[in-house]
Order: C-alpha cells, then sequence, then structure tokens
C-alpha cells in the first residue's frame, strides 16, 4: 500500500515541477535586484546609524545598538508570520513551494532572533547593568527562539521530506500564539523592556534622524532575507528534484 | 448526544483499560513526580525558609517534567500497532478521538499527579492556603498540559528520534502555564488575590481544547496518510 502511494506521489512530483520553475525564473530575475537593494540599504543605514545619528543625551553612543537590534527584532517576527502564511498554504491548498518557503525561511529567523537576543543582550549590560532579565519581553522572544529550534528539528526528523514539512507547518500555525504575546508584552506586563516607540498610531516617538537608519536597516534586513530565500529555495528545489530523478532512476533500473 | 457520545466513551475507556493493565507505567510516573521534587531539598540545602518559597515552582516543573515523560505513549502504540489507521477511518471525527485519548492521557497521568501533590507540598512545608491553589491550579492546568502534548506526540510520529523530539517542541508551548500555575499559589502564599491567575489558567485550556483537537488531528492524518 505505502509503495502505490510513493509512486503516485512521483507522478505528481514531476508535473508540479512546471510551477516551481517558473517560480525559478522568477527568482533569477528578482535575485541581483534585491542583492542589490540590501547591500545599499544596510551600507546607508549602517553609515547613518553609526556616523551620522547623534548619540542619546542618556544612553550616550551604545544607543547605536538598535540600529542593529530593533531591526532584527521585527525580522525575526516577520519572518514567523511569513512562515505562518506559507504554513497554512501548504495545509490548506497543499501548496509544494509553501513548504519550501517555510523550510527555507526558518533558518533566517532564527537567525535574526538570536542577532536580536543576541545585541539585546549587548545593550542590556550597559544600560540594565545585567545581560539578561527575565522580562516578558524577552522571555517571549527567547520562546520564538525555541520554537524556531523545534521547527528546524520536526522538519528534519522525517525519511519523507513531504511528511516533515507538513508536521512543521502545524508546529508552525501552533507557534502563532507566540507573536501577538511578544508584540503586547511590554503594554500587558510592566517589563524593564521600553515600550514601543516607532510602531505607535499618530508620530513615531523618535527623531527622524534616529528614524531613517532604522527604517533603512529594516528595509535591508527584509531585502536580506529575500535574498537568502531565494538562494535556499533555488538549492531546496534542486535537491528536490535530484531526488525525483534518482527515484525514478531507481525505478526504472 | 448518547449516539455520538458512546464511541467516544470506549474510546476513552479503551485507553484507561490498557492503561490499567500496565498499571507500573502510571505509578513510574508519579514516582518520577515524588522522587525529582525530592532533589531540590540536596541541591539546595534544607532550608524550611529557601524550600518553602521556591515550592511552587518545584512542583510545578516536575509535574510537567514527569508528564513530557509520558507523552510518547500517548498515539505510539495505536501507531505502531495499525490501530491508529483503523480509528482514523472510523466515522467518528478525528478531532474527537484526539480529545478523548488526550483526556485519558490526563486521567492517567494529570489526575494521579495532582493527587501526589499533597505529599510533595507537606514535604515542602507549604501552608494549607496555598496547597488548596496549587491543587486548583493543577486541575485546571495539567489538562492543558496533556492537551498540548498531545500536538507534539502526534507530530513526532514515525520521526527519528521521536522521544527526544517531542520536549523540544512541546516546552516551549508549557510556559505559560508554568507562569500561571506558579503565579497563582505565589499570589495565595502572598495573601494577593489568586484568582486572576487561576482564571487565565481556566483560558489557557480553554483555547488549549480547540488548538489540540484541530493541530493534533491535522498530524494525526499525516501520520497514517
Amino acid at each position: 500500500m505505502n509503495r502505490t502511494a510513493t509512486s503516485s506521489q512521483q507522478s505528481g512530483s514531476l508535473h508540479r515541477f512546471a510551477n516551481p520553475a517558473r517560480f525559478l525564473r522568477l527568482a533569477q530575475a528578482v535575485f541581483p535586484w534585491s542583492a542589490g537593494a540590501m547591500a545599499l540599504c544596510i551600507a546607508a543605514g549602517l553609515y547613518l546609524g553609526l556616523f551620522v545619528a547623534p548619540p542619546d543625551y542618556q544612553q550616550g553612543e551604545s544607543v547605536r545598538i538598535m540600529y542593529v537590534h530593533v531591526p532584527a527584532a521585527w525580522m525575526a517576527l516577520f519572518v514567523y508570520a511569513n512562515m505562518a502564511l506559507a504554513s497554512a498554504s501548504l495545509l490548506i491548498w497543499r501548496h509544494p513551494l509553501a513548504g519550501l518557503i517555510a523550510k527555507a525561511s526558518a533558518p533566517v529567523g532564527t537567525a535574526f532572533t538570536f542577532l536580536a537576543l543576541f545585541t539585546g543582550s549587548l545593550w542590556g549590560k550597559p544600560m540594565w547593568g545585567t545581560w539578561w532579565v527575565w522580562d516578558a519581553r524577552l522571555t517571549s522572544v527567547l520562546i520564538l527562539f525555541f520554537i524556531y529550534l523545534g521547527h528546524m528539528a520536526l522538519i528534519n526528523a522525517f525519511e519523507n521530506p513531504e511528511r516533515g514539512q507538513k508536521a512543521a507547518a502545524v508546529l508552525t500555525l501552533v507557534g502563532v500564539v507566540n507573536l501577538p504575546i511578544i508584540k503586547f508584552s511590554v503594554d500587558w506586563w510592566n517589563t524593564l523592556h521600553q515600550p514601543a516607540s516607532v510602531t505607535r498610531i499618530g508620530t513615531p516617538a523618535i527623531h527622524s534622524s534616529m528614524l531613517w537608519p532604522l527604517l533603512l536597516m529594516a528595509l535591508g534586513f527584509t531585502f536580506y532575507y529575500v535574498t537568502v530565500l531565494i538562494l535556499r529555495l533555488r538549492a531546496e528545489m534542486l535537491a528536490s528534484r535530484l531526488r525525483a530523478m534518482n527515484r525514478l532512476a531507481a525505478e526504472e533500473g | 448526544m448518547s449516539g455520538g457520545g458512546a464511541p467516544i466513551r470506549s474510546v476513552v475507556a479503551r485507553d484507561l483499560r490498557l492503561a490499567l493493565r500496565q498499571r507500573s507505567d502510571i505509578l513510574t510516573i508519579v514516582l518520577f513526580f515524588a522522587l525529582t521534587a525530592s532533589l531540590f531539598p540536596f541541591a539546595l540545602g534544607p532550608y524550611p525558609d529557601l524550600l518553602q518559597r521556591v515550592a511552587p515552582g518545584v512542583i510545578w516543573v516536575t509535574a510537567l517534567l514527569a508528564v513530557l515523560l509520558s507523552l510518547e505513549r500517548l498515539f505510539l502504540a495505536d501507531y505502531e500497532d495499525g490501530s491508529l489507521e483503523l480509528l482514523a477511518l472510523s466515522p467518528l471525527p478525528l478531532e474527537a478521538i484526539v480529545l478523548a485519548k488526550t483526556f485519558a492521557h490526563w486521567l492517567t497521568t494529570g489526575l494521579p499527579l495532582t493527587a501526589a501533590t499533597p505529599l510533595i507540598a507537606l514535604l515542602y512545608d507549604m501552608p494549607a492556603s496555598g496547597l488548596a491553589v496549587l491543587l486548583a491550579a493543577m486541575i485546571l492546568g495539567t489538562p492543558s498540559l496533556s492537551l498540548i502534548g498531545s500536538i507534539g506526540a502526534a507530530l513526532a510520529l514515525g520521526a527519528r528520534r521521536g522521544g527526544v523530539l517531542i520536549p523540544l517542541l512541546v516546552l516551549p508551548l508549557y510556559v505559560p502555564i508554568l507562569i500561571f500555575g506558579v503565579a497563582a499559589v505565589d499570589a495565595a502564599l502572598s495573601d494577593l488575590a489568586a484568582r486572576p491567575h487561576l482564571l487565565l489558567l481556566a483560558a489557557l485550556l480553554a483555547v488549549a481544547l480547540p488548538t489540540a483537537a484541530f493541530a493534533g488531528a491535522a498530524a494525526l492524518r499525516q501520520a497514517v496518510e
């Protein structure tokens, strides 16, 4: 019974290349632009953030950690939300590309989450006098990090890669409950971490000389995500095409 | 209701019968709970004030670990001998089967653990007011542990190193229950209102019920596909 199931999947996996092939062509066209935009935005953001923006009147020069920390934290959430959307479309429409997108996003999201935690820790030492506090914002981001790790462990734990993608998709959707907790943790609990100052209704509570580098870095990180996603998707698709060819060869030979 | 309830009851009864035949499994988990909880006085030193202070956290963490130990067998035996496929083919919705099996799991882990809690609380010299709230919190919280755990157990079916994988998937999601479970007891011990924390635990249970039913059923469907 299993044998017939895999062979029917094979014929399906061959004709589903139609769509990924079109995607690959599109990705190929986008790739140089996103890579270039990434380099430009990050270079401009770092220059403005490190040299042009004024030091904070209380925090001094260490405020510049913000230009990496805040965009990384945004990206940690954005990549996870993106993975959740991809997971939902994998489970609902069984879109094969969606599973690969979720799989390819997870390491990027993990890296951004780690970057946010790491830079936050570096920032916390001079400001709060400690590397780490068990504050609601920090703890919920740490849990996000663990969920990312669980996702990567689960997706690689199965012989059949599609089974792994679907199982990880269910986990991703369950983990979505953490996103609003992270976002609102600074409002719901009385935390050491400061509340949002950019994404407020009305005017942001931050001067434009600091806002610009922040937004440029966020844009640069987003382009980095797109660039890496294209690279990883290309590798994943080649790997799955290789697997399908090996299966076919084994069947014929 | 009576027509739809009978098959569900028989799923619960079957799991209970299987668990009671292997009574040592339940005992092992309770024993693990008691032993792990009694390790802390050795590690922290026999200071009554300190032990009283850490008791709610220690009891919750050890109960949580004991539940983790039991999660792998929630679906694994049925998956390996093929009865899970028969259950999936039955006209009963898979969501209901997940809830029934999780309920049986709670009856054989969460409930015995809650029953053993007064003994541990005694060892830590917990005041009666704190113990009452702790028991209420465990009655509300341990079903959520079983429910969230059932998602992890269903997802890890057929995975390599499934037993190691389940804690990795489930522990991050257990954190809210741990937080509010301990906060309720801490509030009671410092003469604050424990009710908000208990209500939050109940809310978590209300969220965990449908989440586990749908996510667990989706995971089982993939496992038997």
